[in-house]
């Protein structure tokens, strides 16, 4: 396995961004987007062919949609440092007149984002329309979402997974974070998902578990395995199991960080157990 | 007195799916979707000349929506097809969000508008659409009148960047529009001149208005009537003008009062040049199962209406 800890450095400054990002305007999403830090890191800078100077049509570029948009504060972090916008923009979080809205959106023209999410269940849709013209445009780059567990539920979800498996959309690899919690409680409690494996499975795609999604060289493994079921006739989904708030110990374990922002206390001490590798913004 | 004719009796729907079929052979990055209403929206043509630039989703529009915003990163220009209820009501946030909100080039085309749709009744027969549509920021919202006009709005937008609503209906009107005539949107048509009154319609109310505007000469009174096929931007100064003209104004269209054409020219003149106005529309309520004339008849969608509607007001002057 190649060294991997210029990526492991990279998750522990995001983390900080995210928190501080959240705690600055006393609002945002941090417990999914620490869930997803290391799977987007990972994406970003081992996985995705992408070019930071940003063209929204991203020919012969991998793309990525993210579904979830509430988790912007991990996909803000994770643009910057991939160079996408200056890293002291993220300063500028859910604060009036930033590029950087409350959930991602190109109408501000925030380089790194190709549609605004949030209103959940839509990101599958658009990730394949844009699949298809890769095709259509003889481009073989490979598209790429995330979706939250709980928006699974969404209806548009099953009917866009129904048509990727039955126009063959197989260069569309669709995650999903699997933290088995959303707003009102675990999944289990709110509307339980069932076996998504067989789901997925029995829609017509490729599945591939990776049990330590927060784990940078278990994604690693998985990723690569991702992409190798690619262009054999499938969409490919992973599902990705995550701790929600990983890697502040108080924040995990629970869903109860799904929406609320650390106060001055609580931000240092997420801090402390983060210390800067980077440089914080 | 202008007198237009009649040239054959056509379906706005053929129109739109002519001008595809012209589209699909002059531009190459031209993608239409449809879900599961290729005939009723004339698209055969297109998907059977490019199977690859056809995409049918099947009974989802939510996902044909999210599609079409996704088929624009990479330089496509996407069409998507379906009833006008399943293209606004049902998908609203989708437009909202992945279209709208994201200035996506798409281009929502939608068929079997208004009470003409006929006897499927009400569940089909959206009357909210435009209402719908003109809310969303960025949006163009264009009601063509016949089958010549909506053939040249379908050519139109495809050379417009932007997310754009194409209404248009099922039954067969009078085709009355020049044939190959260009399409500016935005732009009113002065179909006719007149003094006394401005009757502005929209979609299959602008026949129904020179009927009308036929009628009142008879009677003596001078209309002019203005086909106002882009609601949104809606062309201010032709109304403002007209108004200033004739003192009075009737609307007409085949929607809710609440939401439509009229409300928009009523903003443009109580804004600019406050005048007397007749709503010739559905007054808030659903449609029902009938023939599309029997329905206009009873929901006074009508030449005869308008041109009663045209007496009122200018008794209000």
């Amino acid at each position: 396995m190649a060294d991997t800890q210029h990526l492991k450095d990279l998750v522990t400054q995001v983390r900080r961004d995210i928190v501080r990002q959240v705690h600055a305007v006393s609002s945002g999403h941090p417990g999914g987007s620490l869930g997803c830090t290391e799977f987007l890191v990972t994406l970003y800078n081992e996985v995705m062919d992408h070019d930071p100077s940003f063209n929204m049509d991203g020919i012969n570029e991998d793309l990525f949609f993210l579904s979830n948009g509430h988790i912007s504060p991990v996909f803000y972090s994770v643009l910057a440092r991939a160079g996408y916008f200056p890293v002291s923009e993220l300063s500028t979080f859910r604060k009036l007149n930033t590029r950087l809205q409350g959930h991602p959106t190109t109408h501000e023209g925030l380089p790194g984002v190709r549609i605004a999410s949030g209103s959940l269940g839509q990101g599958m849709s658009v990730a394949i329309g844009a699949a298809q013209v890769k095709k259509l445009n003889g481009d073989d780059k490979t598209v790429f979402t995330l979706h939250g567990d709980g928006e699974l539920q969404e209806g548009q979800i099953w009917e866009a997974a129904m048509y990727a498996a039955a126009n063959k959309v197989d260069n569309l690899i669709s995650t999903i974070d699997v933290n088995g919690q959303q707003i009102d409680g675990s999944t289990d409690q709110v509307l339980a998902l069932g076996d998504l494996r067989n789901k997925f499975e029995a829609f017509g795609w490729d599945v591939i578990t990776v049990h330590k999604g927060n784990d940078v060289d278990a994604i690693i493994t998985g990723m690569k395995e991702a992409m190798d079921l690619t262009r054999k006739g499938k969409p490919v989904c992973i599902l990705l199991h995550t701790e929600m708030g990983n890697g502040i110990d108080f924040m995990m374990g629970s869903h109860a960080w799904h929406g609320i922002a650390p106060n001055d206390e609580q931000l240092a001490e997420a801090l402390r157990q983060n210390p800067e590798t980077l440089g914080d913004y | 007195m202008k007198i237009y004719e009649n040239t054959g009796s056509k379906d706005t729907r053929s129109g739109f799916g002519d001008g595809l079929t012209e589209l699909g052979k002059k531009n190459e990055n031209v993608v239409a979707l449809c879900a599961d209403l290729t005939g009723s929206l004339k698209m055969n043509a297109f998907a059977d000349n490019h199977p690859e630039r056809f995409f049918q989703v099947g009974i989802a529009e939510a996902n044909m929506m999210g599609i079409a915003a996704g088929m624009t990163i990479g330089g496509k220009i996407p069409f998507t097809g379906t009833f006008a209820n399943f293209s606004t009501g049902r998908v609203y946030d989708q437009i909202r969000q992945s279209i709208a909100y994201s200035d996506k080039n798409v281009k929502i085309c939608a068929s079997h508008s208004g009470l003409t749709l006929g006897e499927d009744g009400a569940t089909h027969q959206i009357l909210e659409d435009i209402g719908l549509m003109k809310m969303l920021p960025g949006m163009t919202v264009i009601n063509t009148c016949d089958y010549n006009q909506t053939k040249a709005a379908t050519l139109a937008i495809a050379e417009h960047h932007g997310p754009v609503y194409l209404r248009f209906g099922r039954p067969k009107v009078a085709n009355f529009t020049p044939e190959n005539g260009t399409f500016e949107i935005g732009k009113a048509v002065m179909l006719q001149e007149g003094t006394d009154v401005t009757i502005i319609a929209t979609g299959h109310l602008v026949w129904e208005a020179l009927e009308a505007a036929k009628t009142l000469n008879e009677k003596g009174i001078s209309a002019e009537v203005i086909n106002i096929h882009t609601i949104k931007p809606l062309d201010e100064a032709a109304i403002i003008a007209s108004a200033k003209k004739t003192g009075c104004v009737v609307t007409a269209e085949e929607h809710n009062y609440l939401g439509g054409l009229g409300e928009s020219v009523a903003r443009t003149l109580a804004m600019h040049h406050p005048t007397a106005q007749e709503f010739v529309a559905t007054q808030d309520t659903f449609g029902e199962s009938g023939t599309p004339a029997q329905l206009l008849e009873k929901y006074g969608l009508n030449a005869e209406n308008i041109a009663l509607k045209a007496e009122k007001v200018i008794s209000r002057k």
